[in-house]
């Protein structure tokens, strides 16, 4: 019987990918082929979405992007058996674009069956968690230290202290908070791992719970990843029902089980406090640090919070050890940044690479430059609040430390491309409005900061005193950027203080047309 | 929303009780009380504060606090556009103000005959396949103008 891979990966059903597999489904059927569909994450090539996949005996044949009205051709074509068509790749893992990454959190994702444990398994599932239930809680927390991991969220926080932290409190009761919360434009790395790999996040969230002393996991997630919601509660009562979740798992004494909520399109929330308060069923209001979450977290008990990539390569880490993970990276980042690269691109996708690759080749070669064919302009890297990077920092390497040198962050790992048709004040005014819109409230410089800051790009759009406003505009963002609670107030100046460093020509355009 | 049922304290009784095990139920419950009633109405919020023990004050902040809860009946159909960087990148912003000025709405508004509600989403994790937007929970890729108007009449039949 011949075995289909067409993705349930949000993009890929975007793009087609449900009637796709209908088609397929139908057409098998009227020509008497006896098929196996299985739905698995994307490969992350998502330009070639929806990519059917078919196993051969020389390997994974893709067909991409394929639409309902190829199917016949497809089938016509052999494709069962790898035959020729206009949308054949070839060998998906020959792919240059599979070949150039290091896959290390990503490495299983559009590979398996999301859902089938046996699958998981075979490649290398639960490994982490066996090891780590025959070395113990400390030399867990100590292999995770070693390892360097950062949180992949943003803050680039080493995930090993945090574990620290919790482990040290007294026993009781503790908790797992997953933040799914990935709310940044242009990222998307966490959506594709729980649709396409939700056992490995459930795997990190066991062996975190067992280091730390903790019986009960969250994982919350966005309300605007509709189908994520369904895998992932799918993931999870697979996991129940063979063992992995629940009391005494595989009868090491452990119990731990994971609940998912789902948010309710507040961005503010993907900010930890605030996504507690969530939790709690309050509003997402943040709260001011100290006291950590690790000491004073959900329902004011001790908690490690992780964003979805760093507990999704927990389980690497622990089968493989710290010193693998951590001899990938350069300086203070070690390891793999999976980088999601989106906006107007020809080639958008998830690469998972070691840190330390330049921007431009990224952007140039990688994504192959702009989808309208036109120069590149901007990239936006870090999400909303990350900075825009121009044509001329291009040799800038993806490290935390690098970007953070030039006043740029590399947040989740989200780059958005722009070509030159973009108008850099508007971007400017559409960051203060956003984060306008998305303020808590709780404190002034973000919630009235940004409301003055839209007020004052406007002016200066006008050509209203351009001078004293650009003057203004900077002492707001220096006030926003040192007086907010949290990185929404704080980090919200960086993409329109870059706008107007790098782009200043933007600003100063007499009676500039409205770019709505 | 399509299919929405009339709302009645009883059942919006049945779907907090529902929910009173859990940890800090609110949340779960008001995304219940929505997709029961198509809306979280005022009579439910009020239930929600006596059955957790808070003031009405505060329940009515978390449900106001939340882009996703609505006080009222939205339309037959929700259409959701991004209008975040990437899709900004595509030219989604323009593409958007068209398509609500043809509609005569504004961003959150309803057409008058109550089929479309049109409201701004800031991302959905599709922006490799910018401009995205989510029409009835099913995302859709590479959105143009025609994508659009064809949303806008179906929701009308």
């Amino acid at each position: 019987m011949a075995k289909v891979y067409i993705p349930l990966d949000m993009a890929a059903v975007a793009m087609g990918a449900d009637k796709l597999a209908a088609a397929v489904t139908k057409e098998a059927a009227a020509r008497g082929e006896n098929i196996e569909i299985v739905r698995n994450g994307s490969r992350g090539m998502l330009w070639l979405e929806p990519l059917i996949e078919v196993e051969t005996p020389a390997g994974r044949v893709g067909y991409g992007p394929a639409k309902v009205k190829d199917v016949a051709s497809l089938f016509d074509a052999g494709f069962l058996a790898g035959g020729a068509h206009a949308l054949n790749i070839g060998i998906v893992d020959e792919h240059p674009w599979m070949k150039k990454q290091n896959r290390v959190t990503f490495v299983r994702c559009g590979v398996i069956d999301p859902l089938s444990v046996a699958e998981y398994e075979a490649h290398d599932g639960f490994k982490g968690l066996k090891r780590a239930f025959e070395v113990g809680p400390a030399a867990v927390v100590e292999e995770v230290a070693k390892s360097g991991l950062r949180g992949r969220g943003g803050a680039g926080f080493p995930t090993g202290i945090k574990w620290k932290t919790v482990a040290e409190c007294p026993p009781g009761e503790k908790y797992v908070v997953v933040n799914a919360d990935e709310g940044d434009s242009g990222t998307f790395a966490d959506r594709m791992i729980m649709e396409g790999d939700p056992l490995s996040l459930i795997e990190g969230m066991l062996i975190c719970g067992y280091a730390v002393g903790a019986s009960k996991g969250y994982v919350y997630l966005r309300s605007e990843y509709p189908i994520v919601a369904k895998v992932f509660q799918a993931a999870i009562e697979t996991a129940q029902e063979s063992g992995w979740l629940g009391k005494n798992i595989r009868g090491s004494g452990f119990d731990f089980d994971v609940e998912l909520r789902i948010g309710a399109g507040a961005y503010v929330c993907g900010e930890e406090t605030s996504l507690l308060e969530s939790l709690e069923g309050k509003r997402g209001i943040v709260r001011a640090k100290p006291p950590l979450p690790a000491h004073v977290g959900l329902f004011g008990k001790p908690t490690v919070i992780n964003n979805v990539l760093s507990m999704a390569t927990i389980p690497m880490i622990m089968e493989k050890g710290a010193k693998h993970y951590a001899d990938l990276g350069v300086g203070r980042s070690r390891g793999t940044m999976p980088l999601q690269i989106a906006g107007n691109v020809k080639y958008g996708g998830l690469f998972e690479t070691d840190f330390g690759i330049p921007l431009g080749v990224v952007v140039n070669e990688i994504a192959g430059g702009t989808r309208s064919g036109r120069p590149v302009r901007a990239v936006q890297v870090g999400g909303p609040l990350g900075a825009y990077v121009p044509v001329s920092l291009f040799d800038l390497p993806i490290d935390y430390e690098a970007f953070a040198a030039k006043d740029s962050l590399i947040g989740h790992g989200g780059l958005v491309v722009f070509d030159d048709t973009v108008d850099m004040s508007w971007m400017a005014r559409f960051g203060m409005e956003f984060c306008a819109i998305e303020s808590c409230g709780k404190c002034t410089p973000c919630r009235l900061g940004s409301t003055r800051g839209v007020e004052t790009i406007d002016k200066i759009r006008d050509g209203l005193n351009v001078d004293a406003n650009i003057e203004l505009l900077k002492d707001l963002c220096h006030t926003m950027r040192f007086g907010s609670l949290c990185a929404l107030g704080g980090f919200a100046p960086y993409p329109v203080e870059s706008a107007l460093r790098h782009f200043p020509e933007d600003f100063r355009k007499p009676a500039l047309e409205a770019a709505e | 929303m399509a299919g929405a049922a009339q709302y009645s304290d009883e059942r919006a009784r049945e779907i907090i009780a529902a929910h009173m095990g859990l940890q800090g139920p609110a949340m779960p419950i008001l995304h219940a009380l929505q997709k029961e009633f198509g809306y979280v109405p005022d009579a439910a919020v009020k239930q929600m504060a006596e059955a957790l023990n808070i003031s009405r004050a505060e329940m009515h902040g978390v449900v106001t606090f939340y882009h996703d809860f609505h006080r009222a009946p939205h339309g037959r159909h929700t259409l959701k556009i991004c209008r975040a960087e990437s899709c900004q990148s595509m030219g989604a912003e323009r593409q958007a103000r068209a398509f609500l000025d043809k509609l005569k709405l504004d961003w959150g508004g309803t057409t008058p005959d109550g089929a479309l509600t049109v409201e701004p989403v800031y991302c959905l994790g599709l922006c490799a396949h910018s401009p995205s937007a989510l029409y009835d929970g099913e995302p859709i890729g590479c959105v143009d103008s025609e994508k659009l108007d064809e949303i806008a009449a179906e929701a009308r039949d």
